[in-house]
């Protein structure tokens, strides 16, 4: 089982994960890079799946070339650009090469990206694929057809816990769970209250004892990504109070970090929720920072610090 | 397209913009066609919503299912097992089946149909509530 699927099992620890960076071509080594200041303080990476409808190297490449390099991948699936047959057949490979994480999302419409010209697929939905991906852990595809060996897939899904509407998304989510999801990541949110809301109806539901929640953060430098975020991602909304915070502070930056553990915070200590996932923007240092200051562990202490707890067991 | 299904369309076009996809969900959503979502989603929203309430995809609209959910609420006369399906999960669609008639499916039995693969919801997924 991936390291992340015992993580999980062990029920009670801390999981974090992070969002890796896409790639746009360049070699393995930049690679190693690019992901040298998150990965060290993450049970596991997205590897992502042509993240905001811009096409980069693909998913499965993308978690081989992270397993290659010693970091866990979580594949990123989406519904946008292919059909069931094809995602199921991605799943499968990257399984060949020891891929076990998948996190299945309905995606971006092509209308995000920079070729809103192109046709968009849909065969699946996310929660559909979720349960394609379960069947695919329990022996068999779609069609039925069975899977000789099936891969031990370690399912997640993503939930947007700051769009509408609002009171239904906890069920949404409790449906993605009973489905096969065993961890989800949630959207970016900048409404502290939304976050708590849907955290805590899940919590009430017993659903956070089956599924570990993980919030999005994102580290970014200023004013100008909020902006953006706000009118350029789909389903993120930033108030204009924690814009201004930010563009109006004497050093922004600094400001934006502030702001960045605020929410790291605020979403570790509602109940229910399990760890965090991070985007890094900043690449100044600031996760070791934040995890310093939050005394979060690197990973392999994490780990031993595990094992050592199961060993005295 | 037979009689039949003509006659669905004639009926179905104008009320709910139906796009006959053969396996009519309508009576679960609210009475609001899943179809009509430009990603023809049909287990809920996307997270893409906006803030109004309108679809990622056409800023003009409000989402299909923004209205499904308030209308599975809200809508008077409706039997209270439709509401109660609105979260159930929906299998994927049968794309063979669009362009004919969902009434003849439904008698048939034809939209029942999934793929062996498709597993069943499990029981307490029925009762489920957030």
């Amino acid at each position: 089982m991936s390291r992340l699927g015992e993580v999980l099992e062990r029920g009670d620890e801390l999981i974090i994960t992070g969002e890796a960076p896409v790639i746009d071509g360049g070699t393995l080594a930049d690679y190693e890079a690019k992901l040298a200041e998150l990965a060290p303080w993450c049970d596991a990476m997205n590897a992502t799946d042509n993240t905001a409808a811009h096409a980069h190297a693909s998913n499965v490449a993308m978690a081989i070339a992270m397993q290659r390099l010693g970091v866990e991948p979580i594949l990123q699936v989406v519904c946008r650009d292919k059909n069931r047959i094809a995602q199921q057949a991605d799943i499968m490979g990257a399984a060949l090469h020891g891929v076990e994480n998948v996190c299945c999302l309905t995606g971006d419409d092509v209308t995000a990206g920079d070729e809103s010209e192109a046709r968009r697929v849909f065969d699946l939905d996310g929660p559909q694929l979720i349960r394609v991906a379960s069947s695919l852990r329990e022996g068999r595809y779609l069609s039925g057809r069975s899977v000789g060996t099936p891969p031990p897939l370690v399912i997640g899904a993503v939930e947007n816990p700051g769009a509408q509407p609002f009171d239904y998304r906890a069920q949404r989510a409790a449906k993605k769970i009973m489905a096969g999801a065993r961890f989800l990541q949630l959207q970016i949110c900048y409404h502290p209250e939304r976050l708590e809301a849907f955290v805590s109806a899940l919590h009430a539901g017993g659903w956070t004892e089956r599924c570990a929640i993980l919030p999005s953060v994102v580290a970014v430098k200023g004013a100008g990504p909020l902006r953006f975020m706000d009118s350029s991602v789909p389903g993120i909304s930033v108030p204009a109070g924690v814009i201004s915070r930010v563009a109006d502070a004497a050093e922004p930056a600094e400001e934006a970090y502030a702001l960045f553990r605020e929410q790291c915070e605020h979403a570790l200590s509602l109940p229910g929720v399990r760890g965090l996932h991070l985007t890094d923007f900043r690449k100044d240092g600031s996760m070791a920072r934040l995890c310093t200051d939050l005394g979060i562990k690197p990973r392999s202490e994490r780990e031993q610090h595990a094992h050592h707890r199961v060993v005295a067991v | 397209m037979g009689l039949v299904s003509a006659l669905e369309h004639v009926v179905k076009k104008p009320v709910w913009d139906c796009r006959m996809c053969g396996q009519c969900v309508l009576h679960d959503t609210g009475m609001t066609c899943p179809m009509t979502c430009p990603k023809t989603l049909r287990n809920g929203p996307c997270g893409g919503v906006r803030e109004d309430g309108h679809c990622e995809v056409k800023p003009e609209m409000r989402c299909v299912w923004v209205k499904a959910e308030e209308r599975s609420r809200t809508l008077p006369l409706m039997p209270q097992d439709w509401r109660d399906h609105f979260n159930n999960l929906r299998p994927p669609v049968d794309n063979r089946l669009k362009g004919t008639s969902s009434w003849q499916n439904l008698v048939s039995g034809r939209d029942k149909v999934t793929p062996a693969g498709w597993t069943p919801e499990p029981a307490e997924a029925e009762q489920a509530e957030a």
